[in-house]
């Protein structure tokens, strides 16, 4: 049923009241009332602002819109692969599986928020994170083409999140020395859970690449299917060379041999071989907004009842 | 007249909705309150993990219990940094865990220098079963049925159990 946005919700429920002898059973009607003076925003977790009460000021010298630019990659990075982990619910190979990828989607989902939202404070629009992931179409989103990859098999989740998250707790961990203090404090919480995230895909890895014939092939696979991704994620753009210069940001050129490092640890470990596959023509330029059409289906998804109900509330 | 005492034990004895036997003190994200001369009460907390759902409902329980108890206006800031940790759990929070048959978590890992080590080692625990007390147990997985806990088993007693992970 479409919200009305000329009669609150609220309403509706209170009107059961009439009908219901005792308003304490009926679970809508104490919900109601127990939050009174917050109507919540239909689409996400009911946060009116996930940065309430922090000092959101810019720091001395930074340019507003190279910030928030820098920020929706950030975000951007973080809120397309958690809706890729999001798409194995019901689909894992076991149910603690299941759990494990929707823990790591939410923790990114979670980093995705305070960037968005650091972006809509940094560039002045006031444009909040809902604007920001649902309202943006594909050429605005500014993250790396490893993420938006369609989901493939497990095999290939495991490779794409070793990857990333290999490569993210790195740039996160030199981002905690920001001198934007928010990126700082958001990346000092990352960290903490992207670590998390990298063992895992890291056990599993070993679990798969020395396990059966059959898992051992499979993972082999997958590690050359996500190769060709890793390229673009080492390569700076002007946003993230300039961030870099002015101790905001994280040139992520500068990550590539703690990359290497921790994936030949876990590659042999795992007993498989590096993939030699170059950059695959065309893979590149997420970080100017473009992208390959997987991404348009992606956001026809996950917009599609925001851009149905803007501004429906419950 | 407003006292922070007065405050702070109202708002200490709000509960966490996903771990409803520990207080928010006890499980370390109630940062800070504060009474102005005003009236107002201003209270700061701090989320566990950055995409922890609970975040909101501590925030509205917080201020429903403090505007039910003649606190207002009543204010709850998030604050981020200092991150949250698990060290932050008190020890009545610790034994509250335990007695509900959740593991409380060992010290933090600490950081040293250079890169963050990789943990491939086996799945093997320090963790003791908080049922039969058995120090043989190991992990099913890293992640369990919230952000903060792991699943683990022991293997004396067969049992699954969750642990509250060290971060």
């Amino acid at each position: 049923m479409a919200p009305q946005n000329d009669t609150p919700p609220r309403s509706d429920m209170q009107s059961q009241t009439d009908t219901q002898p005792d308003a304490s059973d009926n679970a809508l009607v104490a919900l109601s009332e127990e939050h009174d003076e917050h109507v919540r925003w239909a689409f996400g977790t009911g946060f009116h602002d996930p940065m309430a009460g922090v000092d959101t000021a810019l720091p001395d010298g930074v340019d507003g819109n190279a910030l928030a630019a820098y920020c929706l990659m950030l975000g951007d990075d973080a809120l397309i692969m958690s809706h890729r982990l999001q798409e194995w619910c019901a689909h894992a190979p076991e149910l603690e599986e299941e759990v494990a990828l929707a823990n790591i989607a939410l923790d990114l989902l979670g980093q995705a928020r305070l960037f968005l939202t650091r972006a809509g404070q940094a560039d002045g629009t006031g444009r909040s994170e809902d604007d920001l992931a649902f309202f943006r179409d594909a050429g605005e989103f500014r993250n790396v083409r490893l993420v938006e990859a369609p989901r493939g098999d497990f095999a290939f989740a495991i490779a794409r999140l070793l990857v990333f998250s290999t490569w993210r707790l790195a740039l996160l961990d030199r981002l905690t020395a920001s001198r934007d203090p928010v990126l700082a404090a958001i990346a000092a919480k990352g960290v903490k859970e992207v670590a998390y995230h990298r063992d895992h895909a890291a056990l599993w890895t070993v679990r798969l690449g020395d396990g059966t014939d059959e898992s051992h092939r499979r993972m082999r696979r997958a590690l050359d299917d996500v190769w060709p991704y890793t390229e673009e994620l080492f390569t700076a753009h002007d946003i993230e060379r300039r961030m870099a210069e002015e101790g905001v940001g994280v040139d992520p050129s500068t990550l590539r041999a703690e990359f290497d490092a921790v994936i030949g640890e876990v590659l042999a470990e795992a007993t498989l071989p590096r993939p030699d596959a170059d950059a695959r023509p065309g893979v590149g330029g997420g970080r100017d907004g473009v992208h390959s059409e997987e991404l348009d289906a992606l956001l026809a998804e996950m917009q599609s009842v925001a851009r149905a109900h803007p501004g429906a509330t419950w | 007249m407003v006292t922070v005492a007065d405050a702070r034990a109202v708002a200490e004895t709000v509960t966490d909705p996903e771990l409803p036997m520990l207080t928010l003190g006890e499980l370390g994200v109630l940062r800070d309150v504060q009474a102005e001369p005003s009236g107002r009460v201003v209270v700061t907390i701090t989320p566990t993990y950055t995409g922890c759902p609970a975040l909101q409902t501590m925030r509205d329980d917080l201020r429903a219990r403090l505007t039910e108890a003649g606190f207002a206006p009543v204010e709850v800031r998030t604050v981020l940094t200092p991150p949250w940790t698990s060290d932050w759990i008190s020890e009545s929070g610790r034994r509250k865990l335990a007695a509900a048959g959740i593991a409380p978590p060992g010290p933090a890992p600490r950081r040293g220098s250079g890169p963050i080590p990789l943990a491939l080692g086996p799945t093997r625990t320090a963790v003791r079963c908080p049922r039969c007390g058995s120090p043989d147990t190991e992990e099913l997985s890293r992640f369990g049925p919230t952000a903060c806990k792991a699943l683990l088993r022991c293997r004396s007693c067969r049992e699954p159990f969750e642990h509250f992970k060290e971060i």
